[in-house]
This record gives C-alpha cells, structure tokens and sequence, in this order.
C-alpha cells in the first residue's frame, strides 16, 4: 500500500536497549512511526517485539536510549499517564476485566476523560456524573457500532468467544481517543473470516479514525497487505525497516524471518561463525 | 449470556439504560418494600425491630468492606477495628464538642476515613496475603489504642452513648430509631449504586480484574486502592456510628476480631462484588443465630433430646450448625446469595421453557 502521510513522526524510537539483567531483550532499536502510518513490527519468536512495544506503553524503561511521542521525550513518563498524552494499546494475551460487562469495560477506556469522581459519581443526580456518563456512553456507542458488538453489549466480557473479546479489547483502546494506538498480535487465533474482520477495522480506524497504529503481528499476509512501513527485529536487533514489498526483499530478513539459507555474508564482527557455508566434514 | 429484560422492555434514552434496578417490576418492588419497612414498627416487637436495625448497620458495614474486598479486589481483616472506631468517635463528639447526635454520625465516617486513608497508604502497597497481615496489624492497633485511650473511649469501662435526637426528635425506642437506620441504609446502599455506574466505581473493579491494562487506560493503582480503603473506613464509620447510638453503650472488647471476620463472613455469603449481596449477607448471618436458637429451643426436652441425652450439648449444636450452615454455603454457593437470587429470578422468569 502506498500513500504514506508524511506529516512528521508521531512516535521516534532512539537507540532504544533493554536489558534484564544478562538478557538482552533489545539492542539499539531506532525507527520512527509517522503520522497516520499503519506500522508493523515483525520478527520471529523472542525478537523483542512486545518488548518494544511495552516501552512504547510504559509497562517497561529502556536501560539505554529513549522514545519520544509528537516530539516530547516520555521515556520517564509512568505508563498511566500515558493515556492521557494519547497512547492505547491492546494485549497480546487478553486482558479485559473479566467481571465487567463489555460496555463498562469500554467506558473505563474513558477514564482519563471523564472527570466527575467518585464525590459526584455517588451523588448521580446532582454535580453532572449522569449527564457526563450519557455523553460518553453516546460516543461510546459510536465505537460500538463500528466494531459491530451491539448484541454483547450487556454481556460479561469473560464469558464471550476468543474473536468477540479481542475486538471487545479494540473497543476499550478506540475508547481512550487515542493518537497512536498499539495492537500487539490483533489476529493471534483467529479464523480467516475473523482475521479479515480485524483487518477491515485496522484500516478504518487508521483511515477514518485518524489514528495511527503500531501493530505486531505474526501473520505475513496481513502484515504485506495493511501496512505503510515494517520494521524488522531478530535478537532484539533491527536488520531492516521500510516499505512491505522493500523488507521483504531484503535477504537479511529472508533469512532470519523465513528461514531460508542466507547467501549473503553478514559483517565479520557481527557473528562470524553464523557466516561459515555448511559444509561437510 | 446478555442481561435478560422482559419482552417488550425497550430503553429508547441512555438515562433509561442506566438505572440502578433494571426493570420497571424491580423498582416497583423496592418501592413497596421500603414502604412495608417504613410499617414494620407498627407491625413488629421491639425484638424483631431490634433484629432489623442490627441488620441495617451490619449492612452498611458490610458495604463498605465489600466494596474494598467484592469490588477492589482488596482484603481486609480489621473491619471490625475501624466500626468500633466509627462508634467511639461518635460517642466522643457529642460529649466532648456537643454536637448533635445527629451530626456526629456522618462525622464520625469522616473521622474513621481519615483514619482508614492512614492504614490505607501503606496497604495501597500490598496485596493478597502481606495486606491481609497489614490489615490485621491495623485491627490489633485500634483495639489497643481503644483500651489505651480513656478519653476518647472510657477505656475499659466503656463510654454511655446519648440515643439520637434531631430539633427536639429522640429516637431512643426501636420503634423510632429504626426509621434513622432504614434512611442511612437508603442513602448509602444508593450512594454505593451510583459510585458502581460511574468513573471511580469502574475503576476499582478495573484495579481487581487487571490491574496491568487498568494502568495503561491511565488508572492509578495506588489511588484507587486508597480510595477504597477510605470509602470502607467511611462506610465502617456509619454503620459503627450507628450501631453506638442504638445500643447507647460502648464496650472496647466488642471490636475484636472475630467481629471482623464476621464482616467477611457476610460480604461473601452475600456475594462479593455485589450492591444488594451486601444487605443479604448482613441479614443472613444476622438471622441464622435466631434460626438456630430457634431450632435448638425446639429440640430442647423433646423425644430426640431425651433418647440422645443431649441436655447441655444443644448449645454447642447451636454454634456447630452455625459453622456448618456457612461451609455449606460456601461449597454450594461460593458466588453468593446474590447470585442466588438471580438464579432463582431467572428460572421464573423463563418457566417452564428454560432452554
């Protein structure tokens, strides 16, 4: 896809590492996510993907380097005022609140928008938290028709299939009015119907929503179809970054993302043995 | 499972779709009971008058512990601690500042929060088994400070509490002071409702089922679960404010910590995480010694008793039952009377096609 809107970088990532004590997850990892891009990390197993994004989102600190959003260093920022500045993200694995019905759930999505607490919030009738609550309910519903969920509305979010629950938790990060929004594997165990479900939403959300989106994603076909740029991480390194039809092309990637032999000679510092020709003894 | 409405129910509004009792049936039948509440004193002994406001009280407590334990997700066994702080307080406000009694119970919540955000802070900290721990060290230091503390409790003699009275209006018979509990019951089971359907209340039970995602929605964790804290201690407060001017006396040794576990013991019969679970469960362990009692004086010098020589053993039945009666409940229904409730209301509902 091309049509990429150059419009300056919502999200810089700047030689960012990370380490765990010996391990580390992530090496000097720099790219830049423009406005209005849909924007792919791929890589295999243990990359370091979620890893990147959890930086993005707060959950972990970079040990080396940082990451700056429309501009301003957020590095430091907890990641609970991240949804203020205007980053949402989903799980990987499903992290709803289990008890609460899907509508209650997107409505926390509103949290940092809504500002009558629990003072107003008890006095209902007085102080404005019912006018408050019916204003945001209304354009929560908006969400709620994009993302086609009207008939679980009232459900518990436990209780619903696997797809429903991974657009349920789509729903509840739209809800934070978010500039940037973060999908870590959007499609993991979904059929086919539901994958292109999925799709059809990421590219409305980035298109008619306006919201940029940094996705993982394992499956390739989506991944060369919706998204503008890639980057591409093994060993918690990039080895390329650029447009789908570019990265896959790139033989580095090939070899390490793919799986096929490498015929080219990686640099002689980086990692000599993995260079040698296999050869018979 | 969606929520069931009955046929022909349609919300056209937003504000109809949030209403505390979903159907027109349901706030016509709360509507009634509070209306053969309000005629219970002309119906009922001062017994039985005295059985409802000890569940009246017990149930505002009750609320306020489940809200920090059902909704939060938080534990806590010192309830019983900051109840008898709500009370002392109380009592020590009329008779050292003179304010009415009426005043002195919601001031008495507001001093037992102040002193629940102090235990809270820490325990915003800490949880599962290291808050169950914090929570009983802030249960043994109340109650020591009540026997160290003469002034603010009498110490070990106790403190004599004036009955209630607004403008010239005394309540100090069951018959009246009954009507000042069913009212503070009212307000703040409501009050509770409508923190449940707004920002605060949601984010407290965000901070239960996934503290992780709460924190990326911009919840912050330490807040809420003080906030908790303070809104349990505030609802301890009332309901130990309460209780303090019906008995009219004070006892330090009553707040132990047996009180508190009794606290729990009604949150979850009840049901956790539920409004109205909270009065069932408060009710509940209320009137099942009454049942039992009952049960034993049946048993007593009759055919069963005299071929078992039971005699004296009928009152260490009594307490057996008791303990059996909440194991059971416990094995057959670990999601509460609520949950009951709603059970045996779908079933009716859907009889006799309940597929």
């Amino acid at each position: 896809m091309a049509g990429e809107a150059e419009d300056g970088p919502v999200l810089e990532a700047v030689g960012v590492s990370l380490r765990f004590g010996g391990v580390r997850a992530l090496t000097d990892v720099s790219f830049r996510v423009n406005r209005g891009e849909v924007f792919s990390i791929i890589g295999p197993n243990g990359a370091g993907k979620t890893s990147m994004v959890n930086c993005v989102s707060g959950r972990y600190r970079p040990t080396e380097g940082g990451i700056r959003f429309e501009g301003r260093d957020i590095t430091r920022v907890p990641t609970r005022k991240r949804a203020a500045i205007g980053i949402g993200r989903t799980f990987q694995n499903l992290a709803l609140f289990g008890h609460m019905t899907v509508l209650e759930n997107i409505m926390v999505g509103r949290h940092h928008l809504l500002r009558r607490g629990f003072g107003p919030g008890m006095l209902w009738w007085i102080g404005g938290a019912r006018r408050e609550e019916i204003a945001h309910r209304r354009e929560v519903e908006e969400i709620i028709d994009f993302l086609e969920i009207q008939h679980v509305r009232k459900a518990v979010a436990g209780q619903l299939s696997y797809g429903l629950r991974k657009r349920v938790e789509l729903a509840r990060a739209m809800a934070l009015k978010p500039k940037l929004i973060l999908l870590d594997e959007p499609m993991a165990g979904m059929n086919l119907e539901e994958k292109e479900d999925m799709a059809r939403f990421i590219i409305d959300l980035n298109e008619e929503w306006g919201m940029t989106v940094l996705m993982i994603e394992h499956d390739m076909g989506v991944v060369m179809d919706i998204s503008h740029r890639v980057v591409v991480l093994d060993f918690g390194r990039k080895i390329a970054e650029g447009r789908p039809e570019e990265v896959m092309a790139d033989p580095h990637v090939r070899r390490a993302y793919l799986g096929e032999a490498d015929e080219v000679v990686q640099e002689p510092d980086e990692a000599p043995a993995e260079t040698m020709e296999p050869t018979a003894p | 499972m969606t929520a069931m409405t009955p046929a022909g129910d349609f919300r056209s509004t937003y504000r109809e779709d949030m209403t505390i009792f979903p159907t027109r049936m349901s706030r016509y039948a709360l509507w009634l009971g509070i209306a053969l509440l309000c005629l219970a004193p002309l119906m009922l002994g001062r017994y039985e008058l005295g059985l409802l406001i000890t569940i009246g009280f017990s149930a505002i407590a009750a609320l306020g512990l489940n809200i920090l334990v059902g909704f939060t997700g938080q534990i806590s066994i010192g309830h019983a601690a900051f109840f008898g702080f709500g009370a002392f307080a109380s009592a020590w406000l009329h008779e050292y500042a003179h304010i009415p009694v009426a005043f002195c119970i919601p001031l008495a919540g507001l001093m037992t929060t102040a002193v629940g955000l102090v235990f809270g802070l820490p325990a915003a900290r800490l949880k599962g088994l290291y808050l169950a721990i914090a929570t009983l060290a802030a249960q043994f230091i109340l109650e020591d400070f009540f026997a160290r503390a003469p002034w603010f409790t009498g110490g070990v003699a106790g403190r004599i509490t004036e009955p209630f009275a607004l403008f010239g209006w005394r309540a100090d018979r069951e018959e009246s002071y009954f009507y000042v509990v069913l009212a503070w019951v009212v307000v703040m089971f409501l009050m509770a409702s409508n923190l449940m359907r707004t920002r605060d209340g949601r984010a407290l039970v965000a901070v239960r089922d996934h503290y992780l995602s709460a924190e990326m929605m911009g919840i912050n964790l330490a807040y809420y679960r003080t906030l908790s804290f303070g809104i349990a201690s505030f609802y301890a407060g009332i309901g130990g404010a309460l209780y303090a001017h019906y008995l009219l006396f004070v006892s330090v040794e009553a707040f132990n910590i047996l009180f508190s576990i009794q606290f729990l013991g009604m949150v979850i019969i009840g049901g956790l995480g539920s409004v109205m679970g909270s009065l069932m469960g408060a009710a509940f362990m209320t009137l099942l010694p009454e049942v039992v009692q009952a049960g034993a004086d049946l048993l007593a010098g009759s055919p069963v008793d005299r071929a078992l020589r039971l005699g004296a053993s009928i009152s260490f039945l009594r307490e057996m039952a008791i303990g059996a009666a909440i194991i059971l409940f416990l094995i057959f229904e670990p999601d509460g009377l609520a949950r009951r409730w709603r059970l045996i209301r779908a079933y009716w509902k859907l009889y006799p096609y309940s597929h």
